[in-house]
């Protein structure tokens, strides 16, 4: 049985995984080790009850079952913190000057005021308790919020945090690309365009970091002090 | 106001266009010529960090930043316009080299009818044939004016492919429906990734005819007529929406760039934001005796600079320079009831649609490049005959394999699946993750009285002035193309052994979220004769000969072809009016 509760906090509950503190640290825990130990995870934006929210959300968007691992082994929280407290959260690059008319046709995108922050904020009130129910109790309620801008957000940066390259905070220890043989970036594939028609062709997985050999800056860290 | 020391020529925007000019007039004349570019400068370096999907793919660090400038849309002028909040539908790029380091590089010539749109339909099919509320028109010049300036274009930037018609003599293989070439491509197609393949034999087997897509990425090592070497490409699918970090992609950074550095009279200032184009009041605007005295910008530290110039070149992309062009004050203003005016006139878009298809083995699609593949142009404008169809014009098919990244490809499913999330849809989407493809169409969109561009009434930049404003909307001449063209590409994705198809949907109205290229045309459009267009067929201002504007703006209809190789050959041709005839003799050209 797999607790639901947030399990970054617990390093018993977290498998073995890597995790990236703020500081870009990374440490490694292992549950089967069965430590006592807790990590201290230090969230930028949410409180801990609302990461424990959002990584039970995410693990029922992307469940870790008898296919593999899901949204909490990639960390996909972490990822969801940092983005919502760097500028994609706070929406600096997106046009906010109204008038807004939150209800023009689709074929108009997104023209509501609320920043990727602000609706987290707003949608997570309606989402209390939600890491304490049963599966089937959080699935009913997901499907209740299913058409919302909100559930759309949480479906994106889910993904997003699956399958970014893991100096994001996401997809630890490339769990997302593992599971569909993505190779990560590769400085070459000149050999191999023009071969394996019709085969599976799938080179050993590497980050963008381990490719270049230096670490990198996201986004997300741009206005960091 | 701080004003600067007079130069001979600036030059608004660099990218493909701004740079060309640059590099021409920097080459063939003594001229001092300023850059101005809004945005920051590139390195080939910062591009291997750039292979980041998150960052470059959904967070658009290479694009324009609407926070700062956006447009306005509205599907027709009956209705409020509404901001474009975050970019969807079309993508611009800022910064040196500009939409031209994320591009996908495909390489096409327009047919040669794309530019005489208005006589050929008639001549074929008669007026009567002509979509209500239409207002196409002739460019002016013909395509085989154009065409030694396409071959200069295409050794720029190795353009990579195989002719298909070389002087009239049609060539298997190539695209026997292109207009004739003087001669072969540069550098041989590049490597066929499996998609194309398929795609290959199955459009071969209904009787189209398949060529390899013509695109500015290299097949081997090559030094341009100006001496750049750039290498070969990887295949490393980190390429639309990025910058290439071998140099292979042929962006302005690594083309125009390495010879623009040696030039001395030549320099190029980023962030500096252009606010108007600065012009003589006192002559009279209507027959070309208004003289241009520069450029007013804000640089990067807030101060507004005064440039004067005796030369002005706009060159900012297709809406920028329209924008300028209102904000400023310059030309008339087009007015959709009665028709008057130009500037605005002949707003055009690309008519995009993608079939997605499901197979029942891999395709390895993390590999790729740019547009990698092949296509067909059985079914364009100038090739089919329409006397039984429900429009006119037509556009290409294509399978391209660019290198598929996973935050975008991972949950392309069947439409038989319906899950969205939870197990079912993440082993769903596990399973059909690699053995996904997809064919793309591009037709042309025809110009219409009520597709035009002004500035809104309500929306503002982040500097408090007006936003540009576009009316636009699909009409039924492109919904009916779309649903054509779609039909071929299923039965097409069927030849190539789909299991599934999903269609894409009908146009509907034009809708800004979803991406279909960064191909926006028109609104300063060139004609011969000044009450139809904003710039003659050299590209210079009717009314301001010291004006020049390169760029899409100027293209009175889109071809289906994508635009780069015929804006870079237009700006070639106008470098050469520049250099032989207007600075012997300044005024107007035409």
């Amino acid at each position: 049985m797999r607790r639901r509760q947030f399990l970054i906090l617990s390093a018993s509950s977290i498998g073995g995984v890597l995790v990236y503190s703020l500081d870009r640290r990374v440490s490694r825990v292992f549950a089967q080790e069965k430590s006592t130990q807790t990590l201290q995870i230090p969230l930028r934006f949410f409180t801990e009850e609302e990461a424990l929210i959002v990584a039970a959300v995410a693990s029922r968007i992307f469940p870790t079952d008898d296919a593999g691992p899901g949204a909490k082994e990639a960390g996909v929280v972490i990822f969801v913190d940092r983005q919502l407290a760097g500028p994609y959260g706070r929406d600096r690059h997106r046009y906010t000057q109204g008038p807004f008319d939150e209800n023009a046709a689709p074929e108009f995108g997104y023209q509501g005021k609320a920043t990727p922050a602000d609706t987290y904020r707003e949608g997570l009130k309606g989402l209390q308790g939600f890491d304490r129910l049963s599966p089937e109790d959080q699935d009913k309620k997901l499907e209740s919020i299913e058409r919302s801008h909100f559930f759309a957000l949480l479906r994106q940066n889910t993904i997003e945090g699956m399958f970014c390259d893991p100096l994001h905070g996401g997809n630890v220890d490339m769990v997302g690309w593992q599971l569909i043989g993505f190779p990560g970036p590769r400085m070459s594939n000149f050999d191999d365009i023009d071969k394996h028609y019709g085969e599976a062709f799938r080179p050993k997985i590497a980050s963008l970091e381990q490719i270049i050999g230096r670490k990198i800056r996201g986004s997300e860290d741009e206005e960091m002090k | 106001m701080k004003t600067l020391p007079r130069t001979d020529v600036v030059i608004i925007g660099a990218g493909w266009t701004g740079l060309l000019m640059a590099k021409e007039l920097g080459a063939r004349t003594s001229l001092n010529l300023v850059v101005l570019e809004r945005g920051g400068p590139h390195k080939i370096s910062e591009y291997v960090e750039g292979m980041d999907e998150l960052d470059y793919s959904h967070r658009f660090h290479l694009m324009q930043d609407p926070s700062q400038e956006t447009v306005t849309l509205r599907h027709d002028a009956t209705k409020n316009a509404l901001p474009i909040r975050q970019f969807g539908s079309f993508l611009p790029g800022t910064g040196v080299g500009g939409s031209g380091e994320h591009w996908g590089a495909l390489f096409p010539r327009l047919q040669p009818e794309c530019f005489e749109v208005y006589s050929k339909t008639v001549e074929k099919y008669g007026r009567q044939r002509l979509p209500e509320n239409h207002s196409m028109q002739d460019w002016g010049i013909t395509y085989d004016e154009i065409e030694p300036y396409y071959a200069r274009a295409e050794h720029l930037v190795g353009a990579t492919g195989k002719a298909g018609n070389i002087r009239g003599k049609k060539i298997e293989g190539g695209n026997i429906f292109e207009g004739w070439r003087s001669e072969e491509f540069p550098n041989p197609p590049i490597k066929l990734p499996y998609l194309g393949a398929l795609f290959g034999e199955a459009a071969k087997s209904a009787g189209y005819h398949p060529y390899p897509n013509q695109i500015a990425i290299l097949s081997q090592n090559y030094t341009n007529p100006d001496g750049v070497t750039r290498t070969a490409c990887a295949f490393c699918g980190f390429c639309v929406r990025h910058g290439c970090m071998v140099g292979a992609k042929s962006q302005p950074t690594n083309t125009l760039l390495p010879v623009i550095r040696k030039q001395k009279r030549v320099s190029i200032r980023t962030g500096a934001r252009v606010r108007r184009i600065v012009y003589d009041q006192g002559h009279d605007l209507a027959h070309g005796g208004a003289k241009a005295r520069g450029v007013s910008y804000i640089d990067s530290s807030g101060e507004e600079i005064l440039q004067p110039a005796d030369l002005v070149i706009l060159s900012s992309w297709t809406l920028s320079n329209n924008r300028l062009l209102l904000l400023s004050g310059i030309g008339t203003p087009y007015d959709p009831a009665t028709g008057r005016g130009t500037l605005g006139k002949n707003l055009t878009h690309q008519v995009t649609m993608n079939v997605g298809f499901f197979f029942d083995k891999p395709l390895n699609r993390f590999m790729g490049a740019g547009s990698a593949g092949l296509a067909f142009g059985d079914l364009e404008g100038d090739a089919m005959d329409n006397s039984n169809l429900p429009f006119i014009r037509g556009g290409n098919l294509t399978a391209t394999s660019g290198g598929a990244q996973p935050i975008s490809a991972f949950g392309g499913l069947p439409h038989s699946i319906s899950a969205r999330w939870g197990s079912k849809w993440k082993k769903a989407a596990m399973e059909y993750y690699d053995r996904a493809g997809g064919i793309q169409g591009s037709g042309e969109h025809i110009p219409y009285k009520t597709n035009y561009l002004d500035l809104d009434p309500t929306y503002k930049d982040s500097a408090g002035e007006p936003l540009l404003r576009l009316t636009l909307n699909w009409h039924e001449n492109e919904r009916k193309m779309a649903d054509f063209l779609i039909a071929r590409t299923v039965e097409v994705a069927k030849a190539m052994g789909a299991k599934e198809i999903n269609p894409s949907p009908s146009l509907g109205d034009y809708n800004v979220a979803r991406y279909q290229t960064t191909h926006v045309q028109g609104g300063t459009i060139m004609a011969s004769t000044p009450d139809r267009g904003v710039v003659n067929p050299y590209l210079q201002h009717w009314q301001i000969s010291n004006l020049f504007v390169l760029g899409a703006s100027t293209f009175p209809n889109q071809g289906s072809a994508n635009p780069t190789p015929t804006i870079l050959a237009m700006t070639y041709r106008t470098a050469d009016a520049i250099v032989d005839r207007y600075l012997k003799k300044p005024g107007l050209l035409a």
